[in-house]
């Protein structure tokens, strides 16, 4: 599962071709997206050309604690994960279902006059993370399968271009390993890269995955890669996966937690934990939301929004008669069984992806892969 | 109702800085729609003229911190069918709830030449420790959006959106970066209600807590997490001591590090 793609050919690109590649994208009238250095982190964002690319950067990241750090080369892909996904272009925090005006029977729809016809210029996203590209799959099951398709979701899904990046360096809060999602690309994107940089040489390995990808990979200067080159390519992501530390253990993990629902460590937890909300909202899988009503004051207008939401607040829980978790424990062990187990029965898949920004931006550090151990160590129902 | 037919609006100031009745001013174009629809019988800052009673909503701002206020908040009750608090002073005491935690005598002696002429109450307290609160709309200063938002509800009679939630979930939609996490700042955004829409942690300062404690706040937690990094007790005292230090989840919190 560690090695680069054996089916696709692998060419060799210079690291001058990632402002070729960035360029050919907007000449195909995409918005590229990609990491960029902001606020002492990296975020995901427009990129104008690869100068935006945060190059030599790289971070350090603990239970609640990143930071970022110079590395002491030009690598653009020097890094993993920061608190943004791209969730946030996918299903964005705030938008705006419709807006309604009253009239003498009742109500119509407004036209929305934002929405410019032909729709938004479709989005490129450049550094997809392979636990990142499993995140968009699992979106996409809620998102855009089933019998409920979200039109806002797919519109903008339809058209995405992908260029994953396998990944080099992982963080100390990743675990990708453990959830069978990383740290070699899988799955489905346009183009893929692999970063070989040591002292002698700097170089991408970059393979098409789809029609879409090929088009673009003519347009750039490639050349197919020499055996060498191709094994340095899996060796980045064999040693990025020896190099993993972080683990959880998911054998029987749906049948482990609906046994121990009664845990005392979710009582424990649930002392620690702030239900500030952030694991949910930095989480590239989490989707729920809120929707809100509102009118203007005169009550001739009426909006729908909505707004990402959390299992953390309070109102998420509010059915008629009251809120339904209403301690923190139970609001902890709502999230991380319904991520690691109840998903599953859902989806089909686990929630969870080994990306470890819930460890890394919860305040408090509070890690989901110790929280598992400490319930699977003192197995309640064995 | 007034004789226009239009609910009347009334604008009560009690010990306060008048900066969230500014932000009724600060609303401008969205003022003239409220001028339309509700008639201002009362409103300091805007206005001399006082409308007779009885209002149908009224805005408090300030705490009560004289026996005069004590017995004035009564009688706005009275005249009110719904009465609404705006402000940290309105719903926790505001910064001058600081006194609450000395000896309120020893500042009179030494900030006024003439103490006899000075006649004030031990604490500053928010309006609801006195008379029933309809609804409490907070922040140091409200936020003029929350209060349209409010207005607007009243007027349509549904339901205002302010949820009660973490500065924290206004942080991440804007896509702003943690503070805390990314710099080690020592943010309250965690334990603090929403409103302001992360307005400080946006521009790379920690949230000071204006919104006061959010739901079922943690500051044990929060507070547990910087006394392991070393931060001293008095300063976690400090931390919890701003706009809302009365509000009831952050004073206990101070009160828990003051030796
Ligand atoms: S639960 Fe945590 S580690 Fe898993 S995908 Fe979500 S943020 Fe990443
Ligand atoms: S687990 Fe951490 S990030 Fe999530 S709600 Fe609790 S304190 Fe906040
Ligand atoms: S900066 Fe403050 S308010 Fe924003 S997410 Fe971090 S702790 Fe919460």
């Amino acid at each position: 599962m560690f090695q680069v793609a054996v089916t696709a050919m692998v060419y060799r690109i210079e690291t001058a071709a990632v402002q070729s590649l960035i360029e050919v994208l907007h000449q195909q009238n995409y918005s590229v997206l990609g990491p960029t250095l902001r606020d002492g982190s990296i975020v995901y964002d427009e990129l104008h050309d690869a100068s935006d690319l945060p190059m030599g950067w790289t971070e350090e990241q603990r239970p609640g604690y990143y930071r970022i750090r110079k590395r002491n080369d030009e690598a653009l892909f020097g890094f993993t994960l920061g608190p943004h996904s791209w969730k946030k272009f996918l299903f964005p925090s705030i938008s705006k279902l419709f807006s309604a005006s009253r009239n003498a029977k009742g109500f119509n729809v407004l036209k929305d006059k934002a929405e410019p016809k032909g729709g938004t210029k479709p989005l490129a996203f450049f550094g997809v993370r392979p636990c990142e590209l499993h995140a968009i799959e699992i979106q996409d099951k809620v998102f855009a399968s089933g019998d409920y398709k979200d039109p806002q979701y797919n519109n903008v899904r339809a058209q995405v271009f992908i260029v994953a990046v396998n990944c080099s360096h992982p963080a100390e809060t990743c675990f990708c390993s453990s959830m069978g999602t990383g740290p070699g690309v899988e799955g489905q994107y346009d183009l893929a890269l692999t970063e070989i940089i040591d002292e002698k040489q700097h170089f991408f390995l970059i393979e098409a995955g789809s029609p879409k990808g090929e088009q673009v990979l003519e347009n750039i200067q490639h050349h197919p890669a020499e055996g060498n080159e191709v094994s340095k390519g899996e060796d980045v992501v064999r040693t990025a996966a020896s190099n993993m530390k972080r683990t959880l253990d998911t054998r029987g993990i749906k049948e482990l937690l609906y046994e121990n629902a009664e845990h005392p460590e979710w009582e424990k937890v649930g002392a620690r934990c702030l239900s500030c909300a952030n694991c949910t909202l930095v989480c590239p899988t989490c989707f729920c939301n809120t929707v809100e009503d509102s009118t203007d004051l005169g009550g001739t207008e009426a909006t729908r929004t909505r707004k990402w939401d959390s299992c953390f607040t309070l109102d998420f829980s509010y059915i008629h008669g009251g809120n339904i978790r209403t301690s923190t424990k139970a609001r902890y062990r709502q999230w991380m069984t319904h991520k690691l187990a109840s998903w599953i029965d859902q989806f089909g898949t686990s929630g969870c992806v080994g990306c470890g920004r819930c460890i890394t931006w919860c305040p408090v550090g509070i890690d989901i892969t110790d929280e598992t151990r400490v319930i699977r160590d003192n197995n309640g129902s064995a | 109702m007034a004789k226009s037919g239009k609910p009347k609006l009334a604008v009560w100031k009690f010990s306060s800085c008048d900066g969230c009745q500014l932000s009724l001013l600060d609303c401008e174009d969205e003022l003239l729609a409220v001028a339309e629809k509700v008639d201002i019988a009362n409103f300091p800052e805007a206005s001399r003229a006082v409308v007779k009673g009885p209002y149908d909503v009224s805005l408090v701002e300030g705490s009560i911190t004289t026996p005069h206020d004590a017995e004035r908040i009564h009688r706005v009750r009275r005249s009110s069918k719904l009465l609404i608090t705006i402000g940290a002073c309105a719903t926790a005491g505001g910064i001058q709830a600081l006194r609450n935690f000395k000896n309120v005598n020893e500042f009179i002696s030494i900030v006024y030449a003439n103490p006899q002429y000075i006649e004030t109450l031990n604490k500053s307290t928010a309006i609801a420790d006195h008379v029933h609160v309809d609804f409490e709309l907070r922040g140091c200063p409200i936020n003029k959006y929350q209060l349209v938002e409010v207005i607007s509800a009243l007027l349509n009679g549904r339901k205002p959106n302010i949820p009660p939630y973490s500065v924290c979930v206004e942080c991440k939609r804007r896509g702003t970066v943690c503070g805390l996490v990314s710099h080690g700042s020592y943010c309250l955004g965690p334990v603090t209600q929403a409103g302001c829409n992360a307005l400080c942690p946006t521009y790379h300062r920690a949230c000071f807590g204006c919104y006061g404690p959010k739901e079922t706040p943690n500051t044990a937690s929060l507070s547990a997490l910087w006394e392991a990094s070393g931060v001293p007790q008095e300063d976690l005292v400090r931390l919890y001591r701003g706009f809302n230090a009365y509000a009831d989840a952050f004073r206990k919190e101070s009160e828990a590090h003051e030796q």
